[in-house]
């Protein structure tokens, strides 16, 4: 392989690998909160992106996705609000079992509102043919949408979770909840913020991957494993941790694609989670070191 | 004599930066009520812990009739002949009293998974065997009627002695009660305080963590007094009542 | 005292033969295929409500023991030896009788492992995998077991769906019956229906008596402490782990045995057995008909898996199961049996067996 392969490879790699990223970063924003590990994670990215694709028919690419943005936020508060809270003896076995159930509910309702074609939003500059010269690499420019959009989605969060008050109320309830209540932050809307706020990334995510990867109603799931993943291998909680990892499993991933079979690729994912379950469920990098994410 | 039941030597746990008990030695003589004192974390459930296989220790041994048991699971250790109380009751909610002393006689029995699946008729034997020996410890503790009861419907106090029920059905040599008298009133822990010295008159040593100082000063033989995870005294309990150290932990330097 | 929990099991023999006397009236025996193929995928539940319900760890993968005996059967017993009939270790196979020769549908001359050898090891195989996965997956708690549970199920799923032998997306589709005795064979079609109900009957008895026997024995008293207080039990000398790994395996046997006698059945196995899905099922399944409650799981198993085998629910039909779930987690945790509503009817079964 030479150098413009590798660096295609590689570029192809952190570009999956930061989806996967964000959809850990939302896996744990609700894990702080609450410590449930939501199934339906992966669901929010394809409802996002099938709605922008809806919406983008009559409606400039931006608003499309804005919108898409809104409707999952709203949707993500109100799931939490109707099957989450209503839970009586919150057991981790239930919550379980109700997310899975949800993220089943979901999927099986966008095969119902959109079917079960193949679809993508445009490609946000240019089209699907042109590409910029990266180190002798060809890459689509909607790369750069997808690295510019994660960076910006971790970056705000940071800010979110260390200067706004809403954002150390989260982080406060994550940290002790009976403490943060005392103190007057409601945790109950905490809770449903913080699906609030996994789902409004996720469906960001989503938009921005689309044109690179298609949108299909039952790509949720797949991608739920690996953020799921991601989110382990990084440390539970943990966002940075969950950032690397992300980007660690894009480029693994693309190393198994260009070296093996391209079928192999999904199974890369799952042999790590066995691993690092086995192994190291705490996490790679949970051992002292973290910034400013530790708690988003 | 020099006969020791129990032994630990040298004892550390440390969690995170947090030393909660830190080079604790002290022995256990057969047939004697010891009791563990010692301010809020003063890493008494850790000592039982550790003692019991929940917890492994840093540093340190164990020692049970002379064998080394350090680090041994809970369940071994159990099997070994130590039982133990929880801090919070641990009784088994959704089944019957019976049922809860039943698993006591867990380490005792023998039958497995093929065994319980084929109904073998040696398995009828040993089942009315665990049965009897639960209903005669339930007798001999007052809790006859409660037999049949779902555990999580009885009273405060009762459930603490079905679970003290339970473990004395693991036929211990060693019994480790985790703030027993906790909750309850002052007849309730007179009767606790009878009942231990009876518990130990029929052979089983007891190692008692409390906090209330009329029932330790009442029943033990022999007192331990942890402060911040170190042993600070040993002795009976007269002595260590008039202790400096002893006292000046408890209530502050004017007083020592 | 023990044979109270029988009686059940006895009204449900009756009932069985009942059943068939009833569709045999309304000329409807045609049902009974997929009332067969429901008793089948019971086996799955029963071991997976031993496994959720007493000893309350989740699994989110065991399809990939359903399809772990289910293709090890089909692969030993349509894989043709003959073009090796002539080299040593065929013949020695051969002589040791573990080979069998007939003709399939095409009027091919098949020389294969026997239905027996087969089937004895795709249960020895399923042990030893959920032996080597269960050891340290078992360890885990929570959402790290469902997950670890879940990547098991996906792995096997993959495996079927990408190894040309065991027929990729197209499965295995000329498994032969398995014949008991001449006479008696699992079979699925039309001659052998009403015989092959009552096969099917007979191993989900068998599979009930064996666990309602495990259920109140040592064992499961042991069981339902780690479940109501692992801490607890293990105080008390209940070897935790060797018991939660000990009803992982046998669960996941009892799925495998599902597996192996669907296959013969149905005559195919396909990767679609072993879906997340299929799984998710599974445990619905078990969630609706009250996690500890045996018999619940087993009527639960049945009428849904009917349902759905006879498309009643249409496009919805995962869609069901997802619903079930949330439903029962929100409304029933301890499932419908445990609804006040049904009380009567469920203290009438609960006090026979554990319930």
């Amino acid at each position: 392989m030479n150098f413009a392969q590798v660096v295609q490879y590689a570029f192809s790699g952190i570009t999956v690998g930061s989806i996967y990223a964000i959809v850990a970063v939302g896996f744990n924003i609700i894990y702080n909160t609450t410590g449930i590990i939501n199934f339906a994670q992966g669901e929010f990215l394809i409802i996002g992106a099938m709605t922008a694709i809806s919406v983008s028919r009559i409606a400039p690419l931006p608003v499309a996705i804005l919108v898409a943005v809104v409707v999952t936020t709203a949707l993500g508060g109100l799931i939490e609000f109707v099957f989450i809270r209503p839970v009586k003896k919150a057991s981790v076995l239930r919550l379980i079992i109700i997310t899975i159930g949800l993220s089943i509910l979901i999927r099986e309702a966008m095969l119902h509102i959109w079917d079960e074609q193949v679809r993508s939003l445009p490609y946000f500059t240019g089209t699907a043919v042109s590409s910029l010269t990266i180190l002798g690499a060809h890459i689509s420019p909607q790369v750069l949408w997808v690295l510019g959009a994660s960076a910006v989605i971790v970056a705000a969060l940071t800010l979110f979770f260390r200067y706004t008050l809403m954002g150390r109320a989260m982080r406060a309830c994550a940290d002790d909840s009976m403490a943060a209540r005392l103190c007057g932050v409601n945790d109950r809307w905490m809770v449903t913020l913080s699906f609030m706020l996994s789902a409004g990334i996720g469906a960001l995510a989503g938009c921005v991957i689309s044109p690179v990867t298609q949108t299909q109603y039952d790509m949720g799931a797949p991608l739920a494993i690996k953020g799921f993943t991601v989110a382990i291998v990084g440390g539970l909680g943990n966002s940075m941790g969950a950032v690397a990892a992300g980007l660690f499993l894009g480029l693994l991933e693309a190393l198994v694609v260009s070296q093996f079979a391209a079928a192999y690729k999904d199974v890369v994912a799952i042999i790590v989670l066995l691993l690092i379950l086995v192994f190291r469920p705490s996490g790679l990098f949970t051992r002292g070191d973290v910034s400013a994410l530790r708690t988003a | 004599m020099d006969n020791v039941l129990l032994e630990t030597r040298n004892l550390h746990r440390s969690f995170g930066g947090v030393h909660a008990v830190e080079d604790v030695t002290f022995k256990v003589r057969p047939d004697a009520i010891k009791a563990i004192i010692g301010p809020n974390g003063a890493g008494k459930t850790t000592l039982f812990n550790l003692i019991a296989g929940t917890l492994t220790p840093n540093e340190g041994e164990v020692f049970f009739r002379n064998k080394r048991i350090t680090g041994q699971k809970p369940h071994a250790v159990a099997a070994l002949g130590i039982a133990r109380t929880f801090q919070t009751t641990k009784l088994f909610p959704h089944m019957t009293v019976l049922e809860n002393v039943m698993v006591g006689r867990h380490a005792r029995t023998r039958a497995g998974f093929l065994a319980g699946m084929l109904n073998l008729p040696w398995t009828w034997r040993e089942d009315r065997q665990s049965q009897a020996k639960a209903t005669e410890i339930l007798e001999s503790l007052g809790l006859s009627k409660y037999a049949s009861e779902t555990a999580s419907n009885l009273s405060f106090g009762r459930q603490r002695l079905a679970e003290f029920a339970r473990a004395l059905a693991t036929e211990p040599s060693l019994l480790l009660l985790d703030e027993p008298a906790a909750g309850l009133n002052i007849y309730e822990t007179k009767e606790l305080g009878e009942l231990i010295r009876r518990i130990r008159d029929t052979g089983i040593t007891c190692l008692v963590v409390e906090h209330d100082m009329s029932l330790v000063m009442d029943i033990s033989d022999e007192v331990v007094v942890l402060d911040q995870g170190q042993k600070i005294a040993e002795g009976p309990p007269s002595a260590v009542q008039r202790d400096p150290e002893v006292i000046r932990v408890y209530l502050g330097d004017e007083h020592a | 005292m023990r044979l109270r929990t029988y009686y059940p099991v006895i009204a449900g023999m009756a009932l069985i033969v009942l059943l068939h006397v009833v569709l045999r009236v309304a000329d409807a025996t045609y049902y009974m295929t997929q009332i067969t193929m429901s008793a089948y995928y019971a086996l799955v539940v029963i071991g997976l409500c031993l496994l959720m319900g007493y000893a309350g760890q989740i699994s989110l993968g065991h399809a990939g023991f359903f399809a772990i005996g289910g293709y090890t059967s089909a692969v030993m017993t349509t894989y043709n030896l003959s073009p090796w009939s002539d080299s040593s270790w065929v013949g020695g196979l051969d002589s040791l009788g573990l080979l069998v020769r007939w003709e399939d549908l095409y009027g091919t001359e098949i020389l294969s492992f026997s239905p027996w050898v087969a089937f004895g090891t795709a249960i020895l195989l399923t042990g030893i995998i959920a032996l080597i996965i269960g050891m340290p997956v078992i360890r885990l708690k929570g959402h790290y077991l469902a997950m670890a549970t879940l990547g098991f199920g996906l792995i096997v799923y993959r495996v079927a769906l990408g190894t040309p032998i065991l027929g990729r997306a197209d499965g295995i589709s000329n498994v032969p019956p398995f014949r008991f005795i001449d006479g008696l064979q699992v079979n699925g079609r039309a001659p052998f229906r009403v015989q092959n109900y009552y096969i099917a009957w007979t191993a989900v008895i068998v599979a009930m008596v064996l666990s309602l026997n495990l259920v109140r024995s040592r064992v499961g008293r042991a069981l339902r402490s780690i479940h109501e207080n692992e801490e607890a039990a293990h105080s008390l000398g209940v070897n935790t782990y060797r018991y939660k790994l000990g009803t992982f395996i046998l669960s996941a046997l009892f799925a495998a045995m599902g597996g192996v006698l669907l296959t013969h059945y149905n005559g195919s196995i396909g990767p679609s057995e072993v879906t997340v899905m299929k799984s998710v099922r599974y445990v619905a399944i078990v969630a609706v008909g009250g996690m500890a409650n045996l018999w619940g799981a087993l009527i639960m198993g049945i009428l849904l898996n009917f349902l759905s085998l006879r498309g009643v629910f249409g496009t919805f039909d995962d869609a069901v199961f997802g619903g079930i779930l949330i439903a029962m987690m929100l409304f029933a945790p301890q499932g419908l049996l445990r609804v006040p509503e049904l009380r009567a009817f469920s203290a009438l079964l609960s006090r026979r067996s554990h319930g």
